[in-house]
């Protein structure tokens, strides 16, 4: 008896022991703001660089690896990378502000530190926080590009990263406006056609969405997944920033549009009450889901919506081909309004000691036509270079996954159309707290004036020195 | 030894008080270090007005009391501590009484329970778990198409339960999930106290004809008093800290409509922007009400105890 005991203890605690291990183990590989060993054969990066050759080291601070594999592809492999020069990749997850914690607490040491930050990547909700400050390079006066390197790239990926006073801070790959992606399937069933021109049609402006949402509905499909999705269509058409000159938050007419829409959507059984990124959200996009469609940009498109609508994901050996999942059922249409979702920027730190290192880079992967053609033909991703995307969208080019459908002529006739005057730096806090306050009033646990209040005191909290509306 | 000896004596004593100082040392630096500096200048800060916008610094100004001012004029301070007392109580109930029932069984010589140490090892694991993990365990299971939830349409349920939107199933979750995790060590800390009273007075009070639940109330609570008041005072304290749970499950909103939100949930609200004016106000509030609380329980029940341990 007492025996067995001892090794039922034995084994217990064995078990509780390769847990607790395995569970820290694959915690902690994504996480890790070690960098990934380059496989593209370049230079390998190194973990801890010696402190005195910051002038050999060029650190990188992101929040994803979707830069890293940028660069290694297309800077390092066509061998632009200098042989004596390092990469260091810090990478910090966004979740919970973590990214631009460590960032910021970085950034304020950067005068003493003799590891200093060269490049730094920001996001648009948050672009003008750093745009504003010295810690980010002006890029003409400071790293030195010229008007003429800048010349293909979208006028609004530029004013979104110059600050006040006219400077341009930061640079981009990548432009991201929005479309409405979807099922070719489930539009023939209920409009009679998938062909993305007749579609749009249907959905050319809100009242008629809402007309076919009911039509939806009558068929049994839900017209939206959840309460987040047509957020960004409302939120990038407001007529003013969310935040005044007197530090008053400003809620716009347009963003109560966007949830009278979406009460409307819910108490009638329009949407699937997902919430953004949430695993019954990723389902409705995949084969099971009985939802219309998605607004997406760019990148959701054929990273995001791609990887959901297979039904054997891409970890587990399932292929991106016709026949795996809804895998070409989807198509993409212009949608109600236009808008754009996220995007990422290229900001040079203050004090960086690879100035010359940080032009090649901005250059190459910014404003090089033939590099930025080659991203779009490799990824699908829409890169901001006027000149190519032209070239691209009046090609026989086409997407596979959307049924081949020439999707950056859409993209390329969307981007001009892209606003970004009213962007501000609290536009991240305020997406976040806005959503989250009014996913009450969906929910119908609230009223509509206490998800206003409870918004407000999430704000305040967030952003001390600003104020109620009197 | 004896303080009273002859000079040459004492003279040679070698006074062992050094060392016992030299062997604490480390506690009270560790202490100084880690608790008290931090509290003092927590209380410090809380006088301060300090944030960022931004990149910004803003401050610090002195402000005297009006982090305090504004934290019970503006924030629902007394909505989040209200929250925290409803989800504790709702935990703590249920956890004082299956462990107290789990202690006398498992201490019941006449119940002679087998594998008793395989059920103590079980009811204690889930404490070793992480909360975080756990409540992203909890999270999961409980979607909106989550298990939990499948299992209940397939019982002809025709709408999931949205069990994160409604204010009784988050609670209850979070409540459920705190009487899991610490029920075990809950009984383990009972069972140490019963094993700890003398047999014979059991045996007594069978010969004289008494029940078991008659034993039991008369006999083994009055006992495990002190050991009641220790579990007590650590669970209010843990409750009133309770934090990694309710973050995980309600990420970090306290939702819905804030009714889930602790007070060191909103205390961690206000890190963001590093407003440590406000933060220590809230945490110099907090320390407080601990304290008040810990000093009314301690002397609620040690006050009756001593004069129960006079009278033996």
């Amino acid at each position: 008896m007492k025996m067995h005991k001892r090794i039922l203890a034995f084994a217990m605690v064995s078990l509780m022991l390769i847990l607790t291990i395995t569970a820290c183990g694959s915690n902690q590989t994504p996480n890790a703001a070690n960098p990934a060993p380059s496989s593209q054969g370049g230079e390998p990066s190194s973990e801890t660089p010696p402190a005195s050759a910051s002038d050999k080291t060029l650190r990188i601070f992101a929040w994803n690896e979707e830069f890293q594999s940028r660069f290694n592809d297309y800077f390092i492999k066509p061998g632009k990378l200098p042989a004596d020069i390092q990469v260091e990749w810090v990478i910090t997850p966004n979740e919970n502000n973590a990214y631009q914690n460590k960032l910021d607490a970085e950034l304020r040491n950067q005068d003493s530190s003799d590891n200093k930050i060269d490049i730094f990547l920001i996001e648009a909700d948050y672009a003008a926080k750093y745009v504003d400050t010295d810690y980010s390079l002006d890029v003409k006066a400071d790293v030195g590009l010229t008007d003429a390197d800048l010349k293909d790239q979208y006028k609004y990926t530029q004013e979104i990263v110059t600050n006040t006073s006219g400077k341009l801070k930061g640079v981009t790959w990548q432009a991201t406006p929005g479309l409405f992606a979807y099922r070719r399937s489930i539009a023939k069933d209920v409009l009679g056609t998938d062909d993305p021109a007749e579609v749009q049609k249907y959905l050319s402006d809100w009242d008629k969405f809402n007309e076919i949402a009911v039509k939806m509905n009558a068929k049994g499909y839900r017209m939206l997944s959840g309460y987040d999705d047509s957020y960004r269509t409302f939120a990038n058409n407001i007529s003013a920033p969310w935040v005044d000159a007197n530090d008053v938050i400003r809620v716009d007419e347009n963003m109560f549009r966007w949830v009278d829409q979406t009460k409307d959507y819910t108490d009638k059984g329009y949407n699937n009450k997902t919430a953004l990124w949430a695993p019954e959200w990723g389902a409705d996009q995949g084969p099971e889901g009985k939802v219309f469609g998605f607004f997406y940009s760019t990148w959701g498109i054929n990273f995001t919506l791609l990887g959901n609508s297979l039904a054997v994901p891409l970890a587990e050996g399932g292929k991106a081909e016709v026949g795996n999942g809804i895998y070409g059922d989807y198509a993409v249409c212009e949608g109600p309004e236009s808008y754009y979702w996220g995007g990422t920027w290229i900001c040079a730190a203050k004090g960086s000691d690879n100035i010359d290192l940080v032009r090649e880079v901005m250059l190459t992967l910014t404003s090089d036509a033939a590099t930025m053609k080659q991203i779009t033909l490799d990824t699908e991703d829409y890169t901001n270079n006027q000149a190519a995307m032209t070239e691209i969208a009046n090609s026989d080019y086409q997407s596979a996954f959307l049924g081949g459908q020439n999707h950056i002529k859409m993209f390329a006739a969307a981007a001009p159309n892209i606003d970004m005057s009213n962007i501000s730096k609290y536009d991240q806090g305020m997406t976040e707290e806005f959503q989250k306050s009014f996913k009450d009033y969906f929910d119908g646990n609230v009223s509509r004036e206490e998800a206003l209040e409870n918004f407000y005191t999430a704000v305040i909290e967030k952003y001390p020195n600003l104020k109620k509306p009197a | 030894m004896d303080e009273k000896g002859s000079p040459r004596k004492k003279s040679r004593s070698i006074s062992y008080g050094k060392w016992g100082y030299l062997f604490i040392a480390p506690f009270f630096l560790a202490y100084l270090v880690f608790s008290l500096i931090p509290l003092i200048s927590t209380f410090y800060n809380s006088f301060f007005e300090r944030y960022m916008v931004g990149l910004d610094l803003i401050g610090p100004t002195f402000v005297g009391l009006e982090n305090y001012y504004s934290l019970f004029t503006q924030g629902d301070f007394s909505k989040y501590l209200s929250n925290t007392f409803i989800i504790w109580i709702l935990g703590f109930v249920p956890q004082l009484l299956v462990s107290l029932l789990l202690a006398a069984w498992f201490t019941d010589l006449r119940l002679r329970l087998r594998a008793s140490g395989f059920f103590k090892t079980v009811i204690y694991m889930p404490n070793l778990i992480m909360a975080a993990a756990f409540s992203m365990l909890f999270y999961t299971i409980f979607a909106d198409a989550g298990p939990v939830n499948s299992v209940l349409m397939s019982m002809g349920m025709e709408s999931p339960y949205r069990f994160l939107a409604n204010i009784g199933s988050t609670r209850g979750l979070i409540a459920l999930m705190n009487f899991l995790m610490w029920y075990g060590n809950t009984t383990i800390l009972l069972m140490a106290a019963i094993m700890g009273i003398d047999p014979s007075l059991f045996e007594a009070a069978q010969i004289d004809g008494a029940s078991s639940p008659q034993i039991f109330r008369q006999v083994t609570l009055p006992l495990i008093k002190p050991i009641l008041i220790y579990v007590m005072i650590t669970s209010l304290i843990g409750g009133i800290q309770m934090f990694d749970v309710p973050q995980i499950l309600t990420n970090g909103n306290g939702n819905p409509n804030r009714t889930s939100m602790t007070l060191v949930m909103y205390l961690n609200k206000h890190l963001f922007s590093e407003n440590f004016g406000m933060g220590g106000a809230v945490s110099v509030i907090l320390f407080l009400i601990s304290a008040v609380l810990s000093l009314i329980v301690f002397y609620s029940f040690t006050g009756k105890m001593q004069r129960g341990g006079n009278k033996a």
